[in-house]
């Protein structure tokens, strides 16, 4: 479903973010990416996103080179993928439902659609009671149930989570790692970056070990190991 | 769906002007300052402009004939004057006009009335009072008349005199400041005009710029491009009617205020006069020029975080 063919990232100052990565990912999977800051990780996720152009290389998602798509399809390529960030980012000056209708909104639908569809998710992540808060005014824990709700609304075939936990408490992220074995098990396609090595040893799934640019280690059902 | 998404970029663009109260109201308040510059500027140009209108009309050059010359010739003159495009109008006084004048100016000198009584005759020639279109072409005007013929029944000119000589140097004079205040003014309104246009633009670029997070997380949601900018320029838009709505009514008290003073020292103009009767106009050019400016800026503002493909905030 997504291959990364000898991808690699050079940025001008010479620094070296990806160096000659092959990764194929099937459809369903549950995969961690793990290692230190500067491994390669975040931009492992940019390529997938379109946010970053490969030095060399092609990343493939279903077959389309996703660097290859005219710029006006990008958009749409992106609604098939939900995102979930460490900082959340959610939209401040929208209520936690309007964070979600928005993502609706941009894939075209109904404004019916939109008032069935939100407050059931918001239920989902069990913040239907949070419905019209502010980001300002809801806890970390809370911001990232919402921003996962917002990834999941247009039911996409892969969810990215960039170390989703980094900025919560243990119990918190127990409770959004969860929740996202739970988004695969309905069968979505997760990739999670993270360095909580708790998380990466309970899930139990495939786990990816970068170093300085390259893929050192890929285990079917892996534990944390640096 | 296109009109549903109008009608979404439309809603979140009011949303956000609202919630963003405080960016909303610094973008008006530069917004109005600029309108306000704007909208001076339009009475700043009618004061000069009839100032020098005045002026212009103080300038004129006389003709005066001898009392021998006869009517038919002065009117056939005065008909080839008329045609020249030089030449605004042309005001005829006959010998009679130019006698009855002269005694209302004298009437209460008796001795200068009595003079007149005793020379039985009218001594008073007849004139023309002679306007140009702009105040360089007197001289043409008077080079013209000095090279009118002799009359057709006698040898010597019709013409006794032309006072154009004698003011010729005023005359001149009078016209390059007419020129300079025309040019000078132009010069301020330009230049006033397009740095308003450059803080406006850069009060919504850095209103924008507090929202460059929101704008990437908008496109990594997988929103069109026309989703992020719309509301932005929906936003820009109600800056610049609100701005509008706020200038026209500061230049309420202010024109009234002012009014007074421009009438006593330009002598007739009178801003607040000129304001309530050309309101139509002043308030269509202040308000398209907010909703322009709002928009504008908004749109290119909004342009630079939509970038590339790959453009990213960091």
């Amino acid at each position: 479903m997504i291959h990364y063919d000898k991808v690699s990232k050079i940025y001008s100052d010479n620094s070296i973010a990806l160096d000659d990565v092959n990764l194929s990912i099937e459809p369903g999977e549950f995969v961690s990416v793990v290692g230190q800051s500067g491994a390669g990780k975040t931009t492992l996720l940019k390529m997938l996103l379109a946010e970053e152009r490969p030095s060399q290389g092609s990343v493939f998602f279903e077959s389309v080179d996703i660097h290859a798509l005219p710029h006006k399809h990008i958009p749409s390529f992106r609604r098939r993928i939900g995102v979930i960030f460490q900082d959340f980012r959610l939209l401040p000056h929208k209520t936690a439902y309007e964070n979600i209708a928005f993502a609706m909104e941009v894939a075209g639908r109904t404004d019916e659609e939109i008032a069935s569809d939100v407050p059931h998710v918001l239920d989902l992540v069990d913040l239907g009671n949070k419905m019209w808060n502010f980001p300002s005014e809801l806890s970390g824990g809370e911001k990232q149930r919402i921003a996962i709700a917002r990834a999941i609304i247009n039911q996409p075939d892969v969810i990215i989570a960039d170390e989703p936990t980094g900025n919560l408490d243990p119990l918190n992220t127990r409770e959004i790692i969860e929740i996202l074995n739970k988004i695969h098990e309905m069968g979505t396609t997760v990739l999670l970056t993270t360095h909580n090595k708790g998380v990466i040893d309970a899930l139990r799934k495939r786990v990816i070990t970068m170093d300085k640019g390259r893929i050192v280690r890929d285990d079917k059902s892996g534990r944390y190991v640096l | 769906m296109f009109w549903i998404n109008i009608k979404r970029i439309i809603r979140s663009g009011f949303v956000n002007f609202w919630r963003n109260g405080f960016v909303s109201l610094a973008s008006i308040l530069v917004i109005t300052i600029t309108l306000f510059l704007i909208g001076s500027l339009i009475f700043f140009s009618a004061v000069l402009n009839f100032a020098l209108d005045e002026l212009r009309n103080k300038v004129d050059i006389n003709v005066y004939f001898t009392t021998a010359a006869p009517e038919g010739d002065i009117l056939a003159l005065k008909g080839n004057l008329e045609s020249l495009t030089e030449v605004s109008s042309v005001a005829y006084i006959s010998r009679d006009e130019a006698l009855a004048e002269f005694r209302t100016r004298h009437e209460n000198d008796f001795l200068t009335l009595q003079a007149l009584e005793e020379l039985g005759e009218n001594p008073l020639g007849a004139s023309f009072n002679i306007r140009a279109t702009e105040t360089s072409q007197y001289e043409s005007i008077a080079r013209f008349l000095e090279n009118v013929g002799p009359s057709a029944e006698g040898n010597s000119s019709i013409i006794d005199s032309i006072n154009y000589n004698q003011n010729k140097v005023a005359i001149e004079r009078l016209g390059r400041v007419i020129d300079g205040a025309e040019t000078l003014g132009i010069a301020i309104i330009v230049v006033m005009a397009a740095i308003s246009i450059v803080i406006v633009f850069n009060t919504v670029r850095l209103a924008i710029y507090t929202s460059r997070e929101e704008i990437s997380v908008m496109r990594l949601v997988g929103a069109e491009n026309r989703f992020i900018r719309g509301p932005f320029m929906i936003e820009g838009f109600l800056y610049g009617i609100f701005s509008a709505v706020v200038s026209l009514i500061i230049f309420y008290p202010v024109t009234a205020w002012m009014g007074g003073a421009t009438e006593r020292f330009f002598g007739g103009i009178n801003v607040f006069d000129y304001y309530i009767a050309n309101f139509g106009q002043i308030f269509l050019i202040i308000t398209v020029s907010g909703i322009v400016l709002g928009v504008i800026s908004s749109y290119i503002a909004v342009r630079r975080y939509l970038g590339g493909k790959y453009y990213q905030v960091k």
